[in-house]
């Protein structure tokens, strides 16, 4: 069994050099390209050593889906091939990832909801997968259009949640993520999320690594579980049972266990730190205004705040990068100023406003607002026409034209 | 910085995991104590104060040392042994130290016999039964220890080490990382170093 580390320096087959992954995403010359948040998600898989990538066609992702598939045809991705459904494809997953492989997978909206059983799985096996969510309707009436109602349901999973802004973001959190994941005290599931079709499907400028370089593979002897190689006498134990008897200690070591999922997930918060420069991006934190927000949600509200200095109104802005680990430190310290703190989303619910508020002192601060769902756009101007309001500004309305 | 400490227990009918108190892991070079992150040297010390100061220091090597599934295992395996006898040969006369497997991680039905092995799903039987008041986890898949080291804070009032040879353990009263064969004969010789020099404790641990 040869070390990861070893094999930094060679060869993979299709000639790419497995390659420090620091100097790789922080220090080696990037090239601009302009693609869409599919064809990133591609070159990121490109460069990611993937050993296994299973697939199943659902909207947003599928485009996603089928370039992965290309990369294999390519050679570029040691298997790949469609599942039954995505309840299947994330079994597979679970089986893969058993296996010691580096599995990577995509879904979307109802795909997520069908899939779920195995998410809490994944994270009490301590399977490393990361699995791409390209966030989209999930109720009835059918929707494939943009709503991120559907991160809400992952936040419990055990699994850890990031939401990326831009094809910038998901380029390097792609891989960034397989790092993070595959650390020996975090070894969980990576639920990369981002808003279907604004990020999938629009074309942005993303700096790509250099695609003669790749991540190292990944090395499943450093997981903290039993790694199932039927070589090897450790496996002859396999995988512990799932199901225990029914009584009292195996109660408690279900209870443990759990804790330990959650554990692996606050451990992650170090790593994600490291890689990520920080589990939030904050600007103006001195104002008496403050946006936080996830996802697309972010860019919005940038503009948002440029358009209300237009009018001499100054606002601060918190992107949210990463969902679990849950940044509660650093919101409380960059809303610490503020007096009003507006949350826009695109979902019904308003579950980030409900994060926040349980975050931090003084949350009748939390404005949970504005809401679009079902497909909506947010144009800025709502967001700065609900600050002014809450302001007591004069404001227009976006609602209609009038009589 | 979290004001929790990982100390000998009985803690709680269900004590939280330490890293959800926010204690955090060592850095490479550094250990921790109680939750305090330490230099390693430093660490050496206090384990083997503890495994000298203990009436029944307990080794429990897991699956990574006690088969020579690799050659790193093999050694490692060899150099667990060689720190069993030195703590034999350096404990006073009414000190009982211990060598007990945890050969696998299935929990046994209806119940493990705790005079032979230790199981992650109910540790503490064989630390009560052995009235074991210090122990060290080697070789056992970080889960796995987790799991344990944790049931052992709720449970007893036994003092856990964990020589981990990934990034260490937070639910370990103390916790070395990276372990190697190295870092176990190092062990092996602080306690050599302090033989004679810590005072026996007059008890063993509390059995519930």
């Amino acid at each position: 069994m040869a070390e990861t580390k070893s094999l930094i320096g060679t060869q993979n087959k299709k000639g790419q050099t497995y390659t420090d992954p620091w100097y790789m995403l922080n220090e080696a010359p990037r090239t601009p390209s302009f693609f869409t948040g599919s064809e990133v998600i591609k070159e990121a898989i490109r460069r990611a050593s993937c050993d296994i990538m299973i697939a199943y066609p659902i909207t947003p992702q599928s485009e996603a889906a089928a370039l992965i598939g290309e990369l294999f045809a390519e050679g570029y991705v040691g298997d790949y091939f469609r599942g039954e459904s995505e309840f299947a494809v994330m079994s597979q997953c679970a089986g893969a990832s058993f296996g010691g492989a580096r599995v990577f997978t995509t879904t979307a909206g109802p795909g997520t909801m069908r899939a779920m059983e195995n998410f809490p799985m994944w994270a009490g096996a301590r399977l490393p997968i990361q699995m791409i969510v390209t966030c989209r309707g999930i109720n009835s009436p059918l929707s494939i259009q943009p709503d991120t109602l559907e991160i809400s349901y992952l936040l419990n999973t055990g699994m850890m949640v990031w939401h990326a802004e831009t094809a910038q973001d998901f380029f390097d959190w792609i891989l960034k993520g397989f790092i993070v994941a595959e650390e020996p005290d975090v070894h969980l599931p990576l639920a990369l999320c981002c808003d279907g079709f604004f990020v999938t499907h629009t074309k942005d400028v993303v700096q790509l690594t250099p695609a003669d370089m790749c991540l190292p593979p990944y090395d499943p002897y450093r997981s903290p579980v039993p790694c199932m190689d039927m070589e090897c006498p450790p496996v002859r134990m396999m995988r512990d049972p799932f199901v225990m008897k029914s009584n009292y200690i195996s109660y408690a070591t279900h209870a443990s266990w759990q804790q330990e999922v959650w554990a692996a997930v606050e451990r992650s918060r170090k790593h994600a730190i490291h890689w990520l420069n920080g589990l939030i991006d904050a600007e103006n934190t001195d104002a008496d205004i403050m946006i936080v927000a996830s996802g697309t949600a972010v860019s919005q509200g940038r503009e948002a705040i440029r358009m209300l200095e237009d009018e001499g109104v100054r606002c601060g802005l918190v992107k949210i990068k990463t969902l679990r680990p849950w940044p509660t430190d650093e919101i409380r310290e960059a809303t610490k100023h503020a007096k009003h703190i507006f949350v826009p989303e695109f979902n019904v619910t308003g579950w980030l406003a409900k994060e926040i508020r349980a975050t931090i002192p003084d949350h009748h601060r939390v404005y949970a607002g504005p809401h679009v769902c079902g497909g909506m756009t947010m144009p800025p101007e709502i967001i700065v026409s609900e600050i002014k309001t809450a302001l007591g500004m004069k404001t227009f309305s976006l609602a209609g034209r009038g009589s | 910085m979290s004001t929790y400490r990982v100390l000998p227990g009985p803690e709680h009918f269900l004590p939280p995991a330490a890293a959800s108190m926010g204690i955090r892991l060592p850095n490479p070079g550094e250990a921790h104590i109680h939750g305090v992150i330490v230099p390693e040297e430093q660490a050496y010390e206090e384990a083997a104060r503890q495994f000298l100061m203990a009436k029944v220091p307990t080794i429990f090597p897991g699956p990574l040392v006690l088969w020579a599934w690799n050659e790193k295992a093999a050694k490692k395996a060899t150099a667990v042994r060689h720190l069993f006898e030195t703590l034999k040969e350096c404990v006073q006369p009414g000190q009982k130290p211990m060598l007990i497997p945890m050969p696998d991680y299935r929990p046994k039905y209806p119940k493990i016999n705790p005079e032979i092995e230790i199981n992650p799903n109910h540790p503490n039987l064989t630390i009560w039964h052995n009235k074991i008041d210090c122990c060290m986890f080697v070789g056992v898949h970080c889960h796995q220890a987790n799991l344990s080291l944790k049931i052992i804070r709720g449970g007893t009032s036994c003092y856990t080490i964990a020589m981990c040879a990934q990034a260490g353990h937070e639910d370990a009263m103390l916790s070395f990382r990276d372990a190697s064969v190295d870092k176990i004969m190092k062990l092996a010789e602080t306690i050599k170093r302090l033989k004679g020099t810590v005072e026996p404790r007059l008890s063993a641990a509390k059995s519930h």
